[in-house]
């Protein structure tokens, strides 16, 4: 069996069982509103960790997505509401400006030699603060295509609502696993995040894949952030605060290596679904406070950050033995 | 031609910047160096920089030490917000101060050194393994505090955030005595030179004989132990432990700070107090912000702006453009630093 798909199925088995465990404790949890619901509700976190998880396995880090979030929802409230333009409009020129503002990142990385975390630090220092530059307040969007996209959603058996946006993060995720696995693009980053060295030795053009992955994580932050302003109906500054480290939980619970190389498309959904659990476990739950879900998840991100360590360092033992020396 | 090496340390381009920095706040706001005497202690603009700019300071210093052996340290602002939930817990509850301070200290070396061994023993990247601290210690603070703002009135607690010593205020005070001692404890032992052999290179350290484990522990307890003053600092100052918003995104600000002073993100090349210098460029822009009137979301875009701009002028491309078209401005400075 390949070693990079075991941290996979070890997601995907504490997922059942945490499911489980939770349906014994809350049989009304089985059912599809819930599920629904789960899909709803993450969708911009599944969304932008499907970024994220590209980024990774390239072998950096983007640390603005949520900023990129927060900007995206800003400028479509202000473009709405304030200069008047069609939605549709708004979210193609949202979507121009993040993907430019990811190829920027991109190529400062790779033309600079910068840490990826450093450039992308400054990049959600400057969406953060353009968004708060822009519009300090919450904005409130009204428009018709806006409600009819909240009120449409396909009934599923048992009563759950599929929204919209949940279909556009599956959808995303869908296109991310075919380009993860299917694509030139994609066996591009995974030799990037293998090898740089080698990977350029290889023929693979380094520049571009680097600023490709960049723009590809920033326009699903600003998918994120389209999906983020139907969700609440509004534009906030802060909104979507503190998402990059959620997403990047979800990629690394999802069984991506974090040095790159190795790992799924697909992983990166039960990471997203098993926060949801978690948070919907609290809710459920009732007693339980909501800092509970940091705890959880900082708890789970070391689980998995361990168990990479220990299924890794135990199938490749010329590995161990050199770092053993 | 040779200098003085104080004049030479003061010709440093971050001085520059600061001087420059404090001049627009000057033009700004002409009262800016207008300091005063009252109620035995300094009253001022460029006071209220330092005072401000204490608590990034001693991050600063603790994640310099970080920084220098090819580390970074993510989780120093929830382990502020630990501290000084433990102290304003423990206080708020009838424990004297003389007992809360230092178990809030020893909360913070915790936390250091459990981002130690993660990065030494189990091998992990230094942004991950503390990434874990930083999502779950503010969970932890809240854990603590259980979810609401624990105030208290405690006058030595408070007198850490709020009091004076020879008429300089007490974070001011305990940043620079921090700053002092670090830097003597660095340059004056054989400790710096060790912590530069592990960030360049740690397998060569390792060979060499350095026991890098020991060191990075110590390292990031040492980082641990400056958030917890830290987190002591913020938590006196408002006479209560938030442990949503205390410390939150300083991390980012001391990282800069770290950047402005000239440290290496690479490993190695390290300066505490010019960290500490860094840390005051970016207290006085927040501040010349505020006087200008701007509102303060903007410090964002101004911060990122500078960290770009560092970040163009580090970059190795930078470094060959100059040495092909500027070498008449690099050659002299070469020759008088030797």
């Amino acid at each position: 069996m390949n070693r990079a798909l075991r941290p996979l199925l070890a997601t995907t088995a504490i997922f059942l069982l945490a499911y489980i465990a939770a349906v014994l404790q809350y049989p009304s949890m089985l059912s599809t509103r819930v599920l629904g619901n789960f899909l709803t509700d993450n969708a911009f976190l599944g969304i932008a960790a499907v970024g994220m998880t590209f980024v990774i396995l390239s072998g950096g880090i983007d640390l603005s997505v949520g900023a990129v979030i927060g900007f995206s929802t800003v400028l479509i409230a202000t473009l709405i509401m304030w200069a008047g333009l069609h939605p549709l409009l708004a979210f193609a020129i949202t979507l121009v400006i993040s993907a430019a503002f990811g190829a920027v990142m991109g190529a400062a990385i790779h033309y600079l030699k910068v840490p990826s975390f450093i450039v992308t630090l400054a990049g959600m220092f400057l969406a953060r603060g353009g968004a708060s530059v822009l519009s300090p307040d919450s904005i409130g969007i009204k428009h018709d295509l806006y409600t009819n996209i909240s009120r449409s959603y396909i009934l599923l058996p048992g009563g759950g609502r599929l929204t919209v946006i949940a279909m556009i993060m599956l959808a995303v995720f869908v296109l991310g696993i075919i380009l993860a696995h299917r694509t030139r693009f994609g066996s591009y980053v995974y030799a990037l995040g293998g090898n740089e060295t080698s990977a350029a030795l290889m023929g693979v053009p380094v520049a571009r894949t680097t600023i490709l992955v960049y723009t590809l994580s920033s326009t699903l932050a600003g998918i994120a952030g389209i999906v983020f302003s139907l969700y609440t109906s509004a534009g906030y500054s802060l909104s979507a605060l503190g998402v990059e480290l959620d997403a990047i939980a979800a990629v690394v619970i999802g069984g991506t290596l974090l040095t790159g190389g190795y790992g799924f498309v697909a992983g990166t959904f039960i990471g997203v679904m098993l926060q949801g659990l978690v948070q919907t476990y609290i809710v459920f739950d009732g007693t339980l406070s909501s800092w509970w879900t940091k705890i959880v998840i900082g708890g789970l991100l070391f689980l998995f950050i361990l168990l990479q360590r220990l299924v890794f360092s135990a199938s490749s033992p010329r590995k161990k033995a050199f770092r053993k020396s | 031609m040779k200098r003085h090496p104080l004049t030479a340390a003061l010709l440093r381009p971050q001085f520059a910047a600061l001087a420059a920095v404090l001049f627009i706040n000057w033009l700004l706001f002409p009262g800016f160096f207008t300091i005063t005497w009252q109620d035995g202690r300094l009253f001022g603009s460029l006071i209220d920089v330092l005072n401000r700019g204490a608590p990034v300071a001693i991050l600063a210093i603790g994640v310099t030490a970080v920084i220098a052996t090819k580390g970074v340290d993510l989780s120093v602002g929830a382990v502020m917000a630990i501290s000084g939930a433990v102290a304003a817990v423990m206080v708020s509850s009838g424990t004297p101060a003389t007992i809360a301070i230092p178990v809030a200290l020893l909360a913070g070396l915790v936390c250091g050194f459990w981002n130690g061994v993660l990065v030494t023993y189990l091998d992990i990247q230094p942004i991950i393994a503390t990434l874990v601290l930083m999502v779950a210690g503010r969970g932890l603070a809240q854990l603590i505090t259980e979810g609401s703002i624990v105030t208290f009135s405690d006058p030595l607690l408070s007198f850490i955030g709020t009091g004076a010593f020879l008429g300089l205020p007490m974070p001011v005070v305990i940043a620079l005595v921090l700053m002092v001692g670090a830097t003597l404890a660095v340059r004056r032992t054989a400790l710096g030179l060790l912590i530069e052999a592990v960030g360049v290179n740690r397998s060569a350290a390792r060979f060499a004989g350095i026991s890098s484990r020991l060191l990075l522990l110590l390292v990031y307890s040492f980082a641990g132990v400056c958030a917890a003053i830290a987190g002591l600092i913020v938590a006196g100052d408002i006479r209560g432990a938030d442990a949503n918003n205390a410390g939150l995104w300083l991390e980012l600000d001391a990282i800069l700070a770290v950047v402005l002073g000239g440290t290496s993100l690479l490993g190695g090349r390290f300066s505490i107090p010019m960290s500490v210098v860094g840390a005051l460029i970016i207290q006085a822009m927040n501040t010349g912000i505020l006087i200008s009137g701007f509102s303060p979301q903007f410090n964002l875009v101004v911060k990122s702006g500078v960290i770009i701009l560092i970040l163009v002028l580090q970059s190795p491309m930078a470094a060959q453009w100059m040495g092909r078209h500027l070498s008449f401005l690099t050659s002299p400075r070469n020759r008088s630093a030797k």
